[in-house]
């Protein structure tokens, strides 16, 4: 009776066993780098070759986790990430203050977008500057659905709509809605609202469900959205693979990563422009 | 049977059982030794099957005791029981016996043997691989008693063991009662069949509202039972 | 409409594909679940049996956190692993975030309720059955939790099922663990919330169609092993 009590704890025991996974990250940490970053750069597709190029070159693979830039920033700063590439120039600079990251290092930058249907009530083409675009939309009371989750994206539009001297997340009559949730489910949900909603070139151009949308504003100083990656200190946290990160930047600030940026298109259009 | 020492005699003294303040058994003593066996009789509710449980340990008594000669595991394991509906593992005939076995610590090489002895003397050899749970009632109390007979209890209870069985069933369940009477098992069975307990009984435990009232040789009872409920009894006149 | 059809096109090219990033993600899939489920068990079965069986102060709270725990959403068992495992968590020194491991964890915390609780029902009235006659066998606490456990087997099989849906389908807690990381910890559900986030409706649709196909099949697997001992050996 031991005997097939045993058995009978022991099968899924050794399935477990099978199963089990091989540790994957702490060992190699030279030779595995995590790469914390935001959902529209992984979104525009850009990722995928771009590190790919990376690791073919040094032999390090890079892994990334997609969030958006505030989460990330809080998790480089407990530690789980190696680098981080966002997109909030404030954010990053107190990161760096704060002795989180080593130094911010621009990468790339994209181009934050307002995106709504195709006919354009609130008449957003015509605007002067992004502040007037978001103005108009207000004033007319118009669909808008923000991300509302702390997002480097998120941070710029809130940011513009202090420009225009409105905060529109205090007013309840139903107009402005907040997802909480990434680009993706934010574009998803204006595409079948025909709303307006505030996003960037990187996953805009990858962006497959448009439906009525279009873009109706772009360009202008307000509207350049910088990429800069940061390394996690290894003096706050010394598990972090502080040489791979290393590469990583040099790479990415350095030629061959700028040139393949800047090579980089979706559809023809490229998404992303090198910083230098 | 019986290893160098014996379990029996089982002393009861002064054996109370209440459940939810209702007394359900009230003051039983009597002594129950080897060898001859003995009868629980009464109507429904006399509380028979209550008295086969405190005996057989199932159930603590309120107050009193049961003693045997021999205390402990020992005593727990040289009993057995069978019960009116007879509980059937999800295994084969065969199994349900090793199961028996495995669990009183038999070495593994000596259960299949002993257990298709104890099949073959139940009639059951034919039987042995087939699932417990599709046999029918007879069979199924014929198994039990195999089951109970491969694990060489010194005494046996049996709970109105054919009570829900047909008159062929219930004889080849009565025959096989004899055969442990014949190995020497001590029979201590609760029916409320006359008929049945005059084939049986040596001794009478006549049980009427949990209090026993007659201890007595069985022939003695039939003859001349020395209450009125055990008269009423007999009659046919004492239903609850 | 249209991306219904095609979403069923998409399923069945991915399906005949054999694309080795899809067929990756599938076994990932299977891999965590799988052995989320077999550790929920090793816990789950005896746990359970031992709550039906046994009776000790504070049994009925732990009956009851048990079955409250059965519905313990995935992103709160996500979001409390995530913060054990993350650096700045007590176990941060094991390194295991955004690890299969980590997915592994999350979900056997999620299905162990769910097997402890089924299972304490079904050996709870298995138990109403057996229990004299194991007692007056005077079997040992082993001997009558093997013997509920063996017998109950074909029910705990529908559990083992219960807590292997319950795993597979979920994406809160892998999600938040796992990290979505391409190649490492990429599973069926949260390949789906990334192509949703993509736009990419009907490839996500089509990977949800295999999702459900895999459930069917293993279900399908499930029920014609029982059926067939079932029928075979009516031990059922």
């Amino acid at each position: 009776m031991v005997a097939r009590l045993t058995r009978l704890f022991l099968a899924p025991a050794m399935l477990a066993a099978l199963l089990a996974p091989s540790p994957a990250l702490p060992a190699d940490n030279d030779r595995t780098l995590l790469l914390g970053t935001t959902t529209s750069v992984d979104n525009s597709g850009l990722l995928g070759p771009l590190l790919g190029a990376f690791h073919d070159e040094t032999g390090i693979e890079v892994r990334t986790v997609v969030r958006g830039t505030g989460a990330i920033l809080q998790l480089g700063r407990s530690g789980d990430f190696d680098v981080v590439l966002v997109h909030h120039p404030e954010a990053e600079e107190a990161f760096v203050a704060g002795g989180d990251g080593t130094a911010r290092h621009p990468v790339m930058t994209s181009r934050f977008l307002i995106v709504g249907p195709r006919d354009d009530p609130a008449d957003v083409r015509s605007a002067a500057d992004a502040a007037d675009a978001l103005g108009r939309i207000a004033n007319g009371k118009f669909d808008f659905i923000s991300r509302g989750d702390e997002s480097g994206t998120n941070a710029a539009e809130r940011g513009l709509w202090g420009r225009a001297g409105l905060s529109p997340w205090t007013d309840r009559t139903g107009w402005y809605r907040e997802t909480g949730a990434g680009m993706g489910a934010t574009l998803n949900m204006a595409s079948v609202l025909s709303a307006y909603t505030f996003t960037e070139s990187g996953s805009w151009t990858n962006f497959a469900n448009r439906g009525e949308l279009t873009i109706l504003f772009e360009g202008g100083s307000h509207l350049a959205n910088p990429y800069a990656i940061i390394p996690i200190n290894p003096e706050r946290h010394p598990h972090v693979a502080a040489q791979a990160a290393k590469s990583l930047v040099d790479w990415l600030t350095g030629p061959v990563g700028q040139s393949f940026i800047a090579a980089f298109r979706v559809d023809g259009t490229p998404p992303f422009a090198p910083v230098r | 049977m019986s290893g160098p020492a014996s379990i029996l005699p089982l002393r009861a003294h002064r054996l109370a059982f209440e459940a939810g303040g209702t007394r359900l058994l009230d003051d039983v003593s009597f002594i129950l030794p080897a060898g001859r066996r003995t009868v629980l009789l009464g109507p429904n509710g006399a509380g028979k099957s209550l008295l086969l449980r405190l005996c057989h340990g199932l159930l603590k008594p309120s107050s009193g005791e049961v003693r045997w000669a021999i205390e402990g595991r020992r005593s727990a394991r040289r009993q057995a029981m069978v019960f009116q509906q007879p509980v059937m593992l999800r295994r084969s005939a065969v199994g349900n016996i090793t199961h028996a076995l495995a669990a009183h610590d038999v070495p593994r090489a000596d259960r299949l043997t002993r257990a298709n002895a104890a099949l073959a003397l139940a009639g059951l050899s034919h039987v042995a691989r087939r699932p417990a749970r599709v046999l029918s009632g007879g069979e199924q109390q014929r198994l039990a008693l195999a089951r109970a007979w491969a694990t060489e209890p010194e005494i046996l209870f049996l709970d109105e063991p054919t009570a829900s069985l047909d008159p062929a069933a219930t004889r080849a369940v009565e025959t096989l009662i004899e055969g442990f009477h014949a190995a020497d098992t001590k029979i201590v069975m609760a029916t409320h069949d006359l008929g049945q307990a005059r084939r049986i009984a040596d001794d009478i435990l006549f049980l009427h509202k949990g209090r026993l009232l007659e201890a007595t040789d069985a022939a003695a009872f039939f003859e001349k039972p020395q209450t009125k409920e055990g008269r009423a009894f007999i009659a046919g006149e004492l239903l609850w | 409409m249209d991306s219904f059809v095609s979403a069923f096109a998409e399923a069945g090219a991915l399906l005949v594909s054999f694309d080795p990033d899809f067929l990756s993600i599938v076994g990932l899939s299977l891999r965590v679940s799988l052995t989320a489920v077999a550790l929920a068990c090793l816990i789950g079965f005896p746990l359970g049996a031992l709550v039906a069986l046994t009776r000790f102060p504070g049994r009925g709270v732990a009956i009851l956190l048990l079955n409250t725990f059965m519905g313990l959403p995935p992103v709160v068992v996500g979001l409390i692993v995530f913060l054990v495992l993350s650096r700045a968590g007590p176990l941060g020194v094991l390194g295991l975030l955004f690890t299969p491991t980590a997915m592994i964890i999350a979900q056997t915390i999620l299905v162990t309720p769910i097997v402890a609780a089924l299972t304490r029902q079904i050996v709870a009235d298995l138990w109403v059955e057996y229990g004299e006659h194991l007692r007056s066998l005077d079997a040992g606490p082993v001997t009558t939790l093997a013997t509920l456990i063996t017998d109950a087997r074909y029910s705990l099989a529908t559990v083992v099922l219960a807590g292997f849906g319950r795993a597979i389908a979920e994406v809160g807690a892998v999600m938040i663990v796992g990290g979505n990381i391409d190649h490492v910890t990429r599973v069926m559900t949260s390949a789906i919330a990334l192509e949703t986030s993509k736009g990419n409706l009907s490839t996500a649709l089509g990977l949800g169609i295999v999702l459900l196909f895999l459930a069917l099949t293993v279900n399908a697997a499930v029920q014609i092993i029982n059926t067939s001992a079932g029928k075979r050996a009516a031990l059922a």
